[in-house]
């Protein structure tokens, strides 16, 4: 059964074409990776499904309702969560909080309820960062929880980054470049960790990613992008041995030698 | 003499003998004394020293109530100062509550805004206009000026205008941001002074430029109150629901989000924070606690008119916000406080004094040269000074520390807040780290 599907994306800024025609559907309680070279659109692409950008034309369906066209705020609340390739923590707020944050559209209190101090704020309020310190127990990052995020070293920055997008309870997370910057064990541990929470979670995986032993172990289908373009889609194995692919990454001519 | 320092850090009776004494030093002298600034100040920074004891917050709450509701004016009142004192403490309260208000909005959420003093102004008019015959000018209906009661009243109606007031600037000016949006609100804390000042034709609305005369003073039970020694207490009041409120909303999901939306915009909205809505919730919470001010202000001084709202009142309750520490709630309230004594006691203190030396022949200085006059040159070196050496402020913002044991232990309440589909709460328990 899909849970998203992208039909026909296609996003131009002025001249400049970052995604052409990209259509993809992606199996619920999957993990698919995106990949290609830089400069294909990927981020871009991901933007637009988290309605950052809007695509100048296309649709975005999460389970059968379209999402293009709304605030990323409401795409979060819609059930798609996401992590940044560039790091965007909340970096003066403590490492508990960020995941608090995360936790913004589950949380019911309102103004008067806040104001007035009532219980069952209270009660939400204490439920909530019991959750949040298991999410973090999750990550590995419990002995953290007081710390500042700038603080934090880049690998748990990154993971920091998942907990808080694991906090929204997402249907979809969007991971772009979870692993960039990390060394071999923390990938590793990463790798774990997305394998793991996929189950636990009940989530579907859309993640982009450089590393290839990494896209390889724990995708079941990948989406080849280059200059905005779709080039190739299908499970690791094929994607491997496609000369299309492997021209993109390694250039004309690298298929005879390789 | 280090070791010392660090019992003393750790000995709560050892705190509360030196604050005892502290306190029965200076409110002894104040009592004593016919007029002297020092003790007067001295007393009150008793409150700082009482801020870094180790006692219960309950505790620190309740001596600070005692020392302020009853110590304070009490200790004052043998002097033939007691009034000047308790203008000073009043006008002191109402700054710290706007410094608050612009705390929200700079500090939390991260909106610079340099026309902050307008939402003050809109609450001091709408006393100002209905509390005087101005109103019967342009109200087809109803007898104006209105009784002193009704000021109880308009505290809360000038709360919820400047909040209004708030939304309606907010709208437009949030399309932009930082240095923009520094001068837009600029422009526009200007607008409404300029506004005040010619809203006497075609219908004398503000009285334009002569201001609104002899504001009716607020009355309950029959009593008038006509005297900073009165006002002192409404002050408190409220100054003690904008303290507890802003404490409320900053360790809440609303100022959880004020600040992430001041830290990184994408990620707040990725995370289902909606930019707009928090943005204008800042701006209309910050600015209704001005307004209220306003009001008390304008019943406090019974005359209002748009010299009291210049740009550089605004940018002293700015310099208050950075001088104390942008988004700590005490270092907020300490700015405040430190500010304006600056302003209206430490700074003439020492232009008379001045004076009575050059009077006395033993120095001259040229009357332009008073500290009085120097106001703004001190307090631009005051912000270069702390830009260099405290860029976080006199108490820099501290995050809410969370206890690791209470949160380990106990259940989440499954019905509080998150989906009951989700599984994962019995999955977290079993899972290995």
């Amino acid at each position: 059964m899909s849970i998203l599907e992208v039909r026909n994306l296609t996003k131009k800024f002025g001249g400049l074409i970052a995604n052409q025609d990209v259509s993809m559907t992606v199996e619920k309680n999957s993990i698919t990776a995106v990949i290609g070279p830089n400069g294909a659109g990927k981020t871009t692409f991901f933007n637009m499904i988290t309605g950052v950008y809007q695509p100048t034309s296309g649709a975005i369906l999460l389970e059968n309702e379209k999402i293009n066209g709304l605030k990323p705020h409401e795409v979060s609340k819609k059930g798609i969560s996401r992590t940044f390739q560039n790091i965007r923590l909340f970096n003066e707020m403590s490492v508990i909080e960020n995941v608090l944050v995360g936790m913004h559209t589950h949380l019911k209190a309102g103004l008067i309820g806040i104001l007035f101090n009532l219980p069952a704020i209270r009660r939400e309020e204490k439920s909530s960062e019991k959750k949040a310190y298991q999410l973090l127990e999750y990550v590995g990052l419990a002995h953290l929880l007081n710390e500042k995020a700038c603080n934090l070293s880049y690998g748990a920055q990154r993971r920091l980054e998942i907990a808080r997008a694991l906090a929204a309870q997402p249907k979809v997370i969007l991971l772009d470049e979870p692993a960039a910057g990390m060394n071999p064990k923390e990938t590793n541990d990463l790798t774990q960790l997305v394998k793991r929470m996929r189950h636990e979670f009940n989530l579907t995986v859309i993640l982009i990613e450089h590393d290839m032993k990494l896209v390889m172990e724990i995708s079941e289908y990948i989406i080849v992008l280059d200059h905005g373009e779709k080039i190739a889609e299908g499970k690791p194995e094929n994607i491997r041995n496609n000369p299309k692919v492997i021209e993109a990454y390694l250039g004309s001519g690298a298929v005879h030698v390789g | 003499m280090k070791s010392l320092w660090n019992k003393y850090k750790q000995n709560k009776l050892a705190q509360g003998i030196f604050l005892l004494i502290y306190i029965g030093i200076t409110s002894l002298s104040l009592f004593m004394a016919q007029r002297s600034v020092t003790a007067f100040l001295l007393l009150l920074s008793s409150l700082l020293l009482l801020y870094f004891t180790n006692f219960k917050n309950l505790t620190k709450w309740l001596i600070a109530g005692i020392v302020l509701v009853f110590l304070l004016p009490f200790t004052a009142s043998n002097g033939d100062a007691f009034q000047s004192y308790m203008e000073v403490a009043t006008l002191v309260g109402i700054y710290i509550s706007m410094a608050l208000g612009l705390n929200i909005v700079v500090g939390m959420a991260g909106l610079l805004d340099l026309g902050f003093v307008a939402f003050f102004a809109v609450g001091a008019y709408t006393y100002g206009i209905f509390s005087t015959a101005q109103a019967a000018n342009f109200m087809p209906f109803g007898t104006f000026p209105l009784s002193g009661e009704s000021f109880w009243i308009f505290i809360l109606i000038g709360c919820f205008v400047a909040a209004l007031f708030g939304i309606l600037l907010g709208i437009p000016v949030l399309r932009v941001k930082g240095d923009y949006l520094a001068i837009v609100t600029l422009g526009f804390g200007e607008i409404i002074r300029i506004i005040f000042n010619n809203l006497d034709r075609p219908i004398n609305i503000t009285n334009g430029a002569m201001g609104i005369p002899s504001v009716t003073p607020p009355r309950l039970f029959g009593v008038d109150f006509l005297f900073p020694s009165q006002f002192y207490y409404i002050v408190l009041v409220i100054l003690l629901f904008t303290i507890f409120t802003v404490r409320r909303f900053e360790h809440s999901k609303i100022g959880r989000s004020w600040k992430a939306v001041r830290e990184n915009e994408i990620a707040a909205q990725s995370m289902g924070v909606p930019l707009v809505r928090t943005k204008l919730m800042a701006f209309a919470i910050g600015a209704s606690f001005s307004g209220m001010m306003g009001v008390v202000f304008a019943a406090k001084q019974a005359f209002v008119d748009p010299t009291s709202f210049t740009l550089l009142e605004s940018i002293t309750i700015l310099v208050m916000v950075l001088l104390g520490g942008m988004g700590s709630v005490p270092g907020v309230v300490l700015g405040a406080a430190v500010m304006t004594i600056l302003n209206l006691q430490v700074l003439t203190e020492v232009s008379n004094w001045l004076n009575q030396l050059s009077l006395s022949g033993v120095l001259s200085i040229p009357d332009a040269l008073s500290p009085a006059k120097m106001q703004r040159l001190i307090f631009g070196l005051l912000l270069i000074l702390f830009a260099l050496y405290r860029p976080k402020g006199l108490l820099p913002a501290k995050n809410r520390v969370y206890d690791e044991n209470v949160l380990k232990e106990g259940s989440i309440d499954p019905d509080l807040g998150f989906t009951p589909e989700q599984t994962q709460n019995e999955n977290l328990d079993t899972k290995e780290v």
